[in-house]
């Protein structure tokens, strides 16, 4: 059995510049032995989604703090139905308010990581979930 | 500062003391860990003593408040002259929204404005971009035009009030549009006290609101010198910040060097362009993080006001007392807050601010206990600004200058944050100064480094976060968050389209092509973003014009 490496996007959408979590995010990822791209800054959900194709990823790791999540991580999920992918876990953290959490599974999100999540339970839930 | 035979007898009694007495209760009860470390993760000692500051001079290393080198303050009387500016970072949603949120701010007794602008403002865009969907008003105020700075200060008196500008790329345009509300006030540009952050290398560093590549950003900024030398007596020009490369995962050092090392690039960048440093550099401010540890980060302060100084008079030949006087504005860590258990930040907040006090700072901001979770809500503001009144009149500490002066820990600590520092700068030196170092991704590299040990420490539970990693709780989501209108962004483009058939076009058109024009000379280009903003061309539009001219910054991305 092949033991493929997990392809991991990790991309900051909107025009939030605050990285410090996700490049956290994007090391632990790959100290746990997945592959990471960091998109870096300023990316337009057309961007990520491009990057996400272009890269054969796995999961899309979405980090935003700016409250802008309720506009772009829909609209991302709204490019990848128009692609027909539904096989890349799209998850996203950040400052993400609870009561915001319902909508943004209904769009698809597969999971949110709110402040003080330990990293190891997104490798987990990473690992746990990508076929 | 105690004589050498003095030191060797405590010494000796130190040794007695480690055999004897200490002895007897670590055989009984061992300390709580191996290894002790400050905030930063430095070691620190179990006990510092007069050893520890035995090269200490008074007159040379800490002098008095006022006098070279500046450590024990910028200020021979400190808060028995006046108490720093309780300065609370705001603003959401529209302008309207936020001038009721300033008003609040000043009734309940804060003593300075600071305006928080929502990200496409601090980038450039207007509310109708393509970019700015989803985003306008949601960290700060949506400010597109003229138009809405008069109603953010609708009401406010800008000859009574100081504002400090959260404002980095466009700077020059907030500041003209500023200006021109003053203006309009009846009080002229000489009269206005108050700071732009200005600090683009930080921005690239650490904060991403950049627009344009380095070296037409360093020209604004210098603009910025110029002309505030010539108009704008009382205006900070430039808020050098650390606080961001904090917030980013630095340690205390990093902090101190990075920051110093970004005021470096500006002070060369100035007498570059023909500026005399004594002409500028009295209005440099900075902009420093109070952060978990009390200790460390009052001896951060005073080194990084000895430093500055040291820097200024022998690097730079400042002649002026206050060129060498760093002033500073902090603001307690939003990092270290938390989602979980949110009054819990009202305590960290508390010690954090008395820090900043302990450390002499000339202005404040204490985040509020919701900071994890949304902006400000009004009662969680109104604690955070009670937080520095009760500091004020009620702890003691304001009523003598530098209370911690001669601690044989702060003392020590003091002289060894600023030698680290100083060999980051050094290094940053040989690699060319700030920007070759951030192109070559060595401070941002630096700084992630920290922050991926921070990270590691609370996951291995090294570092204990309360309410996070020890002594949880089951919660309930929290209740009365801040919600931003999400009408916002339509209402701002509406305002948009109304602004844009108000006015008068031709001439916006002329002086937006004066702008292109004088962006592709070296003319300092203060006065024709002035006259931009005065016939309510759009932040926007200016933007884009420069946007056209000079570039935009690509950031090389270092993982």
């Amino acid at each position: 059995m092949e033991n493929k490496k997990i392809r991991v996007l990790i991309a900051k959408p909107g025009l939030d510049g605050h990285d410090r979590g996700a490049k956290v995010i994007a090391r632990a990822l790959r100290d746990a032995g997945m592959e990471v791209i960091y998109t870096g800054l300023r990316q337009t959900p057309e961007q990520i989604v491009e990057t996400a194709i272009q890269e054969d990823v796995n999961v899309i790791g979405l980090s935003i703090l700016s409250g802008a999540h309720t506009h772009l991580f829909p609209r991302i999920m709204e490019l990848l139905k128009k692609e027909n992918i539904d096989d890349i876990i799209v998850i996203g953290g950040g400052v993400i308010p609870e009561e915001d959490i319902p909508e943004l599974k209904k769009a698809g999100i597969a999971a949110i990581f709110t402040p003080g999540t330990d990293t190891r339970d997104t490798v987990k839930f990473i690992q746990e979930n990508v076929k | 500062m105690i004589n050498k035979e003095a030191i060797n007898k405590i010494k000796e009694k130190r040794r007695d003391w480690e055999e004897g007495t200490l002895k007897k209760t670590l055989d009984r009860f061992p300390e709580r860990k191996k290894v002790f470390v400050t905030g930063s993760g430095k070691e620190i000692e179990r006990l510092y003593c007069p050893e520890d500051i035995s090269s200490l001079d008074y007159e040379k290393d800490l002098s008095f408040p006022g006098e070279y080198p500046y450590t024990r303050g910028v200020q021979p009387t400190m808060y028995r002259g006046r108490f720093w500016t309780m300065r609370q970072y705001a603003g959401f949603g529209t302008a309207e929204e936020s001038n009721q949120r300033y008003k609040y701010l000043l009734e309940q007794g804060q003593t300075g404005l600071s305006v928080a602008f929502d990200l496409p403002t601090q980038i450039g865009y207007d509310s109708d971009h393509n970019m700015s969907l989803g985003e306008v008003g949601k960290v700060g105020v949506a400010i597109d035009s003229l138009k809405d700075m008069e109603i953010l200060f609708d009401g406010i008196p800008l000859d009574k009030v100081s504002t400090s500008m959260t404002i980095n790329a466009p700077a020059g345009v907030l500041l003209a549009m500023y200006i021109a509300v003053a203006e309009k006030q009846g009080v002229s540009p000489d009269r206005l006290k108050g700071t732009i952050q200005n600090d683009v290398l930080k921005e690239y560093i650490a904060r991403g609101t950049y627009i344009f590549p380095p070296a037409p950003s360093m020209r604004l900024i210098t603009n910025i010198f110029e002309f505030c030398f010539n108009e704008m007596p009382r205006w900070n020009t430039i808020s050098i910040s650390g606080y961001h490369i904090r917030e980013a995962g630095s340690t205390a050092i990093q902090e101190v060097a990075f920051t110093l090392a970004d005021g470096i690039a500006y002070v060369d960048a100035a007498i570059k362009i023909g500026l005399k440093v004594d002409d500028f550099a009295p209005r440099l401010s900075f902009f420093f993080n109070a952060h978990n540890d009390l200790l460390e980060e009052v001896a951060k302060f005073r080194a990084a006001r000895r430093l500055w100084a040291k820097i200024m008079k022998e690097r730079f030949g400042a002649k002026n007392a206050k060129s060498m006087m760093l002033r500073f504005h902090t603001q307690t860590a939003g990092c270290t807050l938390t989602a979980q258990q949110p009054d819990n930040n009202i305590v960290r907040v508390a010690i954090q601010a008395l820090s900043a006090v302990l450390g002499g700072t000339q202005s404040l901001h204490t985040n509020s206990r919701d900071e994890a979770l949304a902006l400000p809500a009004e009662d969680s503001v109104r604690i955070a600004l009670r937080t520095q009144q009760v500091i004020a009149y009620e702890s003691g500490v304001t009523e003598t200058v530098d209370p911690l002066a001669g601690s044989y820990h702060i003392e020590n600590l003091t002289n060894e944050i600023e030698e680290k520092a100083m060999e980051y700068i050094t290094k940053i030196d040989n690699l060319g100064g700030v920007s070759p170092a951030i192109e070559k991704g060595f401070i941002q590299q630096e700084i992630q480094n920290s922050a991926y040990q921070y990270q590691k420490n609370i996951e291995e539970g090294s570092r204990v976060v309360v309410g996070v990693n020890k002594f949880k709780i089951q919660e309930s989501a929290p209740k009365g968050l801040l919600k931003v209108d999400p009408e916002v962004g339509r209402r701002q483009v509406e305002k948009l389209s109304k602004l844009k058939s108000e006015r008068n076009d031709k001439e916006v058109k002329e002086n937006l092509e004066l702008l292109k024009k004088a962006a592709n000379t070296d003319k300092n280009l203060m006065p024709i973003i002035l006259q931009c903003v005065k016939s309510y061309a759009t932040l926007g539009e200016i933007c884009d014009v420069l946007r056209n001219v000079f570039g935009e910054y690509k950031e090389s991305v270092k993982l």
